[in-house]
């Protein structure tokens, strides 16, 4: 579905990625996971062409920076991890612009846009709430409410970047069940940046590991989220650190 | 009905049925009545309040266009540093006697044109070569910097204007006061062609509202749309300078007040836009001839003040509303 090939980023002298390839299939959840600094988020913004970068993008065979971005957005949608909307759209309005690469011009047809928006609110649970402000909204609705917005613009692969970042734990719960649900319809692959290695564990299907832009390691879960590769890339024993926490609620 | 009392009131009263009638007539061909308000109403007050009404309509326009664009309430026309390259262009003009052969009124017009155009040139030049992304702030920043620039300019050329010096500083207090209906027909064209383009924009303006990163993430061609929409209201700024010199507040006051009431979509703001600011410019007008009658406020003068007081007060109530 999507092959990335010596994707390299660097802004003078500073290199942020460094020939990083991999590739999505459908039905995979890959999770990109990595210290501080590994250059995570900017593979994300790399890929979808929002910062210059050498290498090959692929997607579905054909190269994505030369696709029209209306194209590409019926294939690759995008979570990112925080929003600020400066004026006081509806929840619906908002949506409703994930339907824009399907009718990129005023001559196009709309057909479809009525449902699709209906279903994307419904989806989210925040059908009642369409017609309020998003400057009314929490973070976790706000997020939920671009996350509908992707589902509305119905593409066949989700990039998130960190999308509960700065979401409390319920929230985390239903913004990564709610991925889940929509993962499970054929034909559809999630690649997400997270910080959390307990989150990336619990839903994700295979793990690319960075470190200082580079790859360390790549392929499931189990084999790439061993104690021997957390513990150089983290520079601390991983396992210990979990297990102690762990152990806390237990105790409690 | 703003239209029809402007061109009623003035230093000279004309009756609401003589009004309705000569214009009726000199829509059709009739035969006019003869008298001074047919020579007042065609001749000075009906070009002027038609030339008013477009003005504002195309400022307000742009106004909307631009806050939407750069997602910055407190972007308007002249954020972009077109407006001051248009006025830089028609003081040199004015200061210059700089002239069209058989056309002597259009030497102003044509140099904030040309001015005009060579600023967006040199603003967007300027942005491209310093950001390939043309981010907002970039144009932003590289706008206020450039409007300095041409102020200065306009300083020195000012300073060395002589007996020029007070046709120019009128003009650039905004002034209508001599608008033919030639100057109604170049801003209405410039208002159907950049302000229809501005218009056929609205979902992308939405998708830029919303935020720039969302707009390419759902599929608009950001630098595509920005180059379009920054070069259709550079166009119409350009003209509506060129004719009324420099009209403050008018872009950045109306469309707050129409967000008010239509809500933040432009498919809705921006044909709002055009009617608020139509209106919103031929009251302003119709004070700064009234006020003081039988002197006359330039224009710019009057929108200044009730736009700075307006925009206190909505600024006040939206953050009260929230």
């Amino acid at each position: 579905m999507l092959r990335v090939e010596n994707l390299t980023v660097s802004y003078g002298d500073l290199t942020i990625l460094n020939n990083v390839s991999f590739s999505v299939e459908p039905g995979e959840w890959l999770m990109i996971v990595g210290p501080n600094g590994a250059g995570k988020s900017t593979l994300i913004n790399a890929v979808t062409g929002g910062v210059p970068a050498r290498g090959t993008v692929l997607y579905e065979g054909k190269n994505a920076r030369a696709m029209k971005p209306h194209e590409l957005a019926r294939g690759i949608g995008v979570l990112a991890q925080s929003h600020f909307v400066g004026y006081s759209f509806s929840v619906e309005e908002v949506v409703r612009l994930g339907r824009y690469a399907y009718a990129p011009t005023i001559f196009s047809s709309h057909s479809g846009e009525e449902d699709a928006v209906k279903k994307a609110l419904e989806q989210t649970g925040l059908y009642a709430q369409r017609r309020q402000s998003v400057l009314t909204l929490s973070g976790g609705e706000l997020q939920r409410t671009f996350l509908a917005q992707t589902f509305a613009q119905d593409p066949k692969l989700l990039l998130l970047d960190e999308p509960t970042n700065h979401l409390d734990l319920v929230y985390q719960k239903q913004v990564f069940e709610l991925i889940r649900a929509w993962l499970q319809k054929e034909g559809r692959a999630v690649i997400s940046v997270v910080h959390d290695l307990s989150l990336a564990r619990a839903y994700g299907t295979r793990a690319l590991l960075l470190d200082r832009g580079c790859v360390v390691a790549d392929g499931p879960m189990e084999q790439v989220f061993t104690d021997e590769i957390l513990n150089r890339v983290y520079r601390m024993d991983v396992r210990d650190w979990m297990s102690r926490m762990l152990a806390q609620w237990k105790e409690a | 009905m703003t239209l029809l009392l402007s061109v009623c009131v003035g230093s000279v009263s004309i009756p609401f049925s003589t009004t309705i009638s000569v214009i009726w007539r000199g829509i059709w061909g009739l035969p006019l009545p003869q008298g001074t308000a047919t020579a007042i109403l065609l001749t000075s007050r009906l070009p002027r309040v038609l030339a008013v009404m477009l003005v504002g309509a195309s400022l307000s326009l742009c106004g909307g266009a631009m806050q939407g664009l750069l997602k910055n309430p407190l972007a308007d026309g002249s954020t972009l540093g077109v407006s001051s390259g248009a006025s830089l262009g028609a003081v040199t003009a004015i200061a210059f006697g700089i002239t069209i052969p058989k056309l002597p009124f259009a030497g102003t017009m044509v140099m904030a044109m040309v001015f005009a155009f060579c600023s967006l040139l040199i603003i967007l030049g300027l942005a491209y070569k310093l950001d390939f992304s043309l981010s907002t702030n970039t144009i932003i920043l590289i706008g206020v910097i450039f409007s300095m620039f041409a102020s200065s300019v306009m300083s020195i050329i000012i300073t060395f204007s002589g007996e020029k010096l007070r046709s120019i500083t009128f003009w650039t207090m905004g002034s209508l006061q001599g608008a033919s209906y030639t100057s109604v027909l170049v801003v209405l064209i410039a208002l159907v062609l950049f302000g229809g383009i501005i218009l056929l924009h609205a979902r992308e303006l939405n998708a830029f509202a919303v935020g720039e990163e969302n707009a390419r993430h759902v599929g608009v061609n950001v630098r595509r749309v920005k180059l379009i929409i920054l070069i259709a209201v550079s166009g119409l700024i350009g003209v509506c300078v060129s004719i009324g010199g420099t009209i403050g507040f008018v872009g950045l006051v109306t469309p707050h007040m129409v967000r008010l009431l239509v809500g933040p979509n432009h498919k809705r703001l921006l044909p709002a836009s055009v009617f608020g600011g139509g209106i919103f410019l031929m009251l302003s007008d119709l004070i700064a001839r009234t006020l003081l009658n039988p002197k006359e406020l330039p224009i710019g003068v009057v929108t200044s003040i009730i736009g700075a007081v307006a925009f206190v007060y909505i600024y006040g109530a939206s953050r009260k509303g929230r």
